[in-house]
């Protein structure tokens, strides 16, 4: 097959996603956000959901989620992203909203908004991006942080005597009677991606189902503040990230009997 | 004339706000306003008007769930008391920042801290000065009966969406627990989606619809030269706000010698002070400032040429009496009385300070 073959559009077997914006991603390269956005995009699409979909960025990394999904977004302070998207949700109950949140701004500043908004089972998807790092601050300590893991304020490692213990928030959440969906996924590999990409699809399904709240941990890395190359990361990602963050579905009551949750009032 | 009732200050917060056409509430409860979210709690308006009302898990979790249905074109609203207005001050500045319309109902308490549960102005700077980061201010209303927070509800809602700027009932412990007549406002109906999209298109983030192109609402703004033209735009706005929306109230100021200028519960007290100054054969007047900002600068400028002194009375230990001296500009004595930690003056107290201070000093 030469270039022409290539190029011509009836060749064509993949594409961006129509909803992923013409901007240039500020994320460094090997960043997990990249495939999450276009995970995101694709998802949005195939529910048909662009016109009633509402997205509320978070602080860190991520702020700028809004550059890149060509649907209304609203940016929230840090770690109050489920406060806003209970606040747009409740007011519009016929519309999508979902957060996106890193693990600084979800599992620490954010800790009370992310558990109530859970627990009262907003009618919301959370997409929740645990590098086990501060990103856009420069690579400071996360809760997520692993016991030992090298970080800008844990130089020496993070010791659970001075920094306390990594915190498994996503265990915490999977508890709440609020959540309907709640697993943990990855996008290291094609088949990983894959297999995210029908979580999130499930996760917005639940919400236009008005089922409660969704809840997608995506364990992911970052590569430039880890100080690793991208192929590196993703190894030390599944070499000691996993054992602690183990991936899969951690609670799944959406095929349960409608009868036996109660739904939101309004 | 609309419904005639006999209901404490905070009942007619909830009830207005009903009757306004209000989308939504969130809050969390706090001495001494905790009547506004029972007494909605106790209307139940969903079942009447579709109005959301939903206790939230913190002051600063309230604000922002009001920073998110804000952002939908809803005419949403939260209130508190002095240490719960504390932490909702990042959601306040995000929410000015964004440019977005909402009421926030500050019933004051006495700080610092924790303070007291008993009425207080102390909370004057925070408010009219912006209270979180940043060059913001908020439309202030100062309501002094219980017939002003029924009318104030809309009053705020209406230069909120005029400005797409929150704006703020600062009232105290006094006028939220005080029973008084009250003419209840008419019903009016909810703005509906439709309404919101065709007046507020241009910037709400309800989806994106076919007819426009998607809304962002943010207050980030990496480049500083545009970030600099965002904070001019603001500047701008409350500019205009001085120009078109002062509001104040005169008592007996054409033939005043000495003025009292107050606000809210301090007014009521001031104007009972000038009622027995006036049998003492003493001239006294009173400007009671409606909006505390935009502040009105103007007809305190004018008095300043009239009277031989003004006194500010304030629950507090000076705070608008900085901006009343800014607006007099020297050219006459202007003279602070304050009682603080939730005591209210007398207008006794009121009439032996302006004899101490002013007349016999």
């Amino acid at each position: 097959m030469n270039l022409a073959d290539i190029i011509n559009p009836n060749n064509l077997v993949y594409e961006k996603p129509k909803l992923l914006t013409e901007n240039t991603m500020h994320y460094c390269p090997g960043c997990s956000h990249g495939v999450v956005h276009k995970l995101l995009a694709e998802v949005i699409l195939d529910l048909d959901i662009q016109e009633k979909t509402i997205g509320v960025s978070p602080v860190g990394c991520a702020v700028f989620a809004y550059n890149y999904i060509e649907i209304d977004w609203q940016e929230a302070a840090h770690g109050r992203a489920p406060a806003v998207a209970t606040g747009i949700a409740r007011c519009n109950p016929d519309k999508v909203v979902f957060t996106y949140q890193g693990d600084g701004d979800l599992a620490s500043i954010g800790t009370a908004e992310i558990l109530h908004a859970c627990n009262r089972g907003e009618n919301m998807v959370v997409i929740f991006v645990n590098n086990g790092i501060y990103g856009m601050t420069g690579g400071q300590m996360a809760p997520t942080t692993l016991l030992g893991q090298v970080t800008a304020t844990t130089p020496n490692g993070r010791d659970a005597g001075r920094n306390g213990y990594p915190l498994k928030i996503t265990e915490l959440i999977a508890q709440l009677p609020g959540t309907s969906y709640v697993t943990r996924q990855s996008v290291h590999t094609p088949a990983s991606i894959r297999k995210c990409k029908k979580a999130i699809s499930k996760a917005f399904q639940a919400a236009i189902d008005k089922k409660g709240t969704s809840f997608v941990e995506v364990v992911s890395t970052c590569n430039m503040n880890w100080k690793m190359s991208p192929v590196k990361s993703n190894e030390w990602m599944v070499d000691n990230m996993f054992p602690f963050y183990q991936p899969g579905d951690l609670k799944d009551s959406t095929k349960a009997d409608p009868a036996s949750y109660t739904p939101l009032k309004n | 004339m609309g419904e005639l009732r006999l209901m404490k200050g905070n009942e007619v917060i909830a009830e207005a706000a009903i009757r306004c056409g209000c989308d939504g509430y969130f809050g969390y409860p706090i001495t001494p306003q905790s009547e506004i979210m029972e007494t909605l709690m106790d209307r139940e308006p969903w079942n009447e008007t579709g109005m959301v009302v939903l206790q939230a898990e913190s002051e600063i979790a309230s604000i922002h769930m009001v920073h998110g249905a804000a952002g939908s074109g809803k005419k949403v609203m939260t209130s508190s008391s002095s240490p719960g207005i504390s932490l909702m001050a990042e959601g306040i500045s995000y929410i000015a920042g964004a440019e977005l319309p909402c009421l926030i109902v500050n019933v004051q308490r006495g700080g610092p801290g924790l303070g007291t549960i008993q009425p207080s102005q102390a909370d004057y700077f925070q408010s009219t000065k912006g209270g979180g980061h940043g060059d913001y201010r908020l439309i202030v209303l100062a309501p002094s009966s219980v017939q002003e927070m029924n009318d104030f509800v809309e009053t705020g809602f209406k230069l909120a969406f005029k400005y797409r700027n929150p704006a703020m009932i600062l009232t105290d412990g006094v006028i939220g627990q005080m029973m008084e007549k009250v003419v209840l406002a008419d019903y009016i109906p909810r703005v509906t989606d439709e309404e919101i999209d065709r007046r507020h298109g241009s910037w709400v983030t309800n989806g994106r619809k076919p007819h426009r192109e998607r809304n962002i609402i943010t207050s980030l703004e990496m480049d500083s030269l545009k970030m600099e033209q965002n904070n001019i735009r603001l500047q701008d706005k409350y500019a205009k706000m001085e120009e078109e929306d002062v509001l104040f109230e005169e008592v007996q100021c054409e033939d005043a010698e000495y003025l009292l200028v107050a606000f809210g519960s301090s007014a009521r007290i001031c104007q009972k002070a000038v009622d027995q100054c006036r049998e003492k054969g003493i001239k006294v007047g009173l400007l009671r400032p409606i909006t505390l900002f935009p502040f009105p600068k103007k007809p305190i400028a004018a008095l300043a040429k009239q009277v031989k002194g003004m006194l500010v009375v304030e629950m507090n230990a000076g705070q608008m009496v900085e901006d009343v001296q800014l607006a007099a500009g020297c050219m006459i004595p202007v003279k602070h009385f304050g009682r603080m930690g939730g005591i209210i003056p007398s207008p006794a107290e009121v009439v032996e300070a302006l004899e101490q201070k002013l007349i016999g000093g």
